[in-house]
């Protein structure tokens, strides 16, 4: 373990802004990614008629 | 169904040839298969990031030189090895839809270029986050980075490419035109460290080579790496099922997919 506690944790050696950074922006992106495509397939499906995908379906 | 290429058809006779090796270049065929896959890749993805994540940030020890600044590489490198990765595979669909002209591969080829981007995106920007504190800057115009810019701006210009042709066949071989040549960027961003014209690259860490990296560092690397891989199947799987619903709208098999949904 190489943390003595949380707060040591998240100010990650005093480059917190650049680590924290990196790992939330690409976190963040990929998850928009993800919305964004099952927004795509909700769009065409509509588009095609089908009212409502199944709860659940892949995106 | 233009699942075998038009060269191949006198052969069908053949034994060998009569295999349908083509059957999932359908897209029609691949749909279904698309579909049952992306979530396995899409799980195994979670899992192997979870377990990545645990290990970058807990397990593996902060870097003699770099403190805890070094630990954006278990961002930072994934995701520039799969932009270029990523941009190969593409570049692989684009060949086949020159060669083969089969549409399937035009819309992988399509399914992968935003990917690709954000990929891009994401190292330059973890790239630039690692540069500030570590070399003093943000930005500089060495091989590799300039590589890897290149590279965004081809996926851009391939998506903006192919975005701007109504006819989608077309679009397919115009956008593959375009991506093949920048083919030329990937070993250039691979090779520029033995190149030796990079400050920045060569000894990132306190480190002399790979072998002398902490095994967690290691493993680390190479679990996002392979999250990432992972990820991007199942993204391009996603975006594709889509494509191909958009592109295959007026056939029968979609109205009749389309109707199970309701």
């Amino acid at each position: 373990m190489n943390w003595a506690n949380w707060q040591a944790f998240f100010d990650m050696g005093g480059y917190a802004l650049y680590v924290w950074g990196a790992y939330v922006v690409t976190a963040v992106l990929i998850v928009l990614e993800l919305v964004l495509l099952a927004l795509r397939r909700r769009a065409i499906l509509r588009h095609l008629g089908a009212h409502e995908a199944q709860p659940g379906a892949a995106p | 169904m233009a699942a075998t290429p038009r060269f191949l058809r006198g052969a069908a006779a053949m034994p060998l040839l009569r295999i349908r090796w083509f059957k999932y270049a359908a897209p029609r065929t691949f749909f279904p298969l698309a579909g049952k896959l992306a979530p396995w890749f899409a799980a195994v993805a979670a899992v192997s990031c979870v377990i990545g994540l645990y290990l970058s940030l807990f397990v593996a020890p902060a870097d003699a030189r770099q403190g805890d600044a070094y630990r954006i590489i278990f961002v930072h490198e994934p995701l520039a090895w799969m932009a270029l990765f990523i941009y190969a595979v593409m570049a692989f669909w684009g060949a086949m839809v020159l060669v083969f002209d089969t549409r399937l591969s035009g819309m992988m080829a399509t399914a992968l270029a935003p990917t690709g981007a954000l990929f891009a995106f994401l190292a330059l920007w973890t790239g630039a986050l690692w540069g500030k504190p570590i070399w003093g800057t943000w930005w500089a115009w060495e091989a590799r980075l300039t590589a890897e810019m290149l590279l965004l701006l081809l996926y851009v210009a391939f998506a903006a490419l192919h975005a701007a042709i109504d006819n989608p066949r077309l679009a397919d071989r115009a956008a593959a035109v375009l991506a093949l040549p920048g083919m030329m960027s990937v070993p250039i961003a691979y090779y520029a460290v033995q190149w030796g014209n990079s400050q920045a690259h060569t000894a990132p860490l306190g480190l002399d080579s790979v072998s002398s990296l902490p095994a967690a560092t290691l493993v680390s690397t190479v679990l996002m790496a392979f999250a990432c891989w992972m990820y991007s199947i199942a993204a391009s799987f996603w975006r594709v099922r889509s494509l191909i619903l958009e592109r295959e709208r007026t056939s029968d098999w979609v109205m009749r997919y389309v109707r199970t949904l309701r």
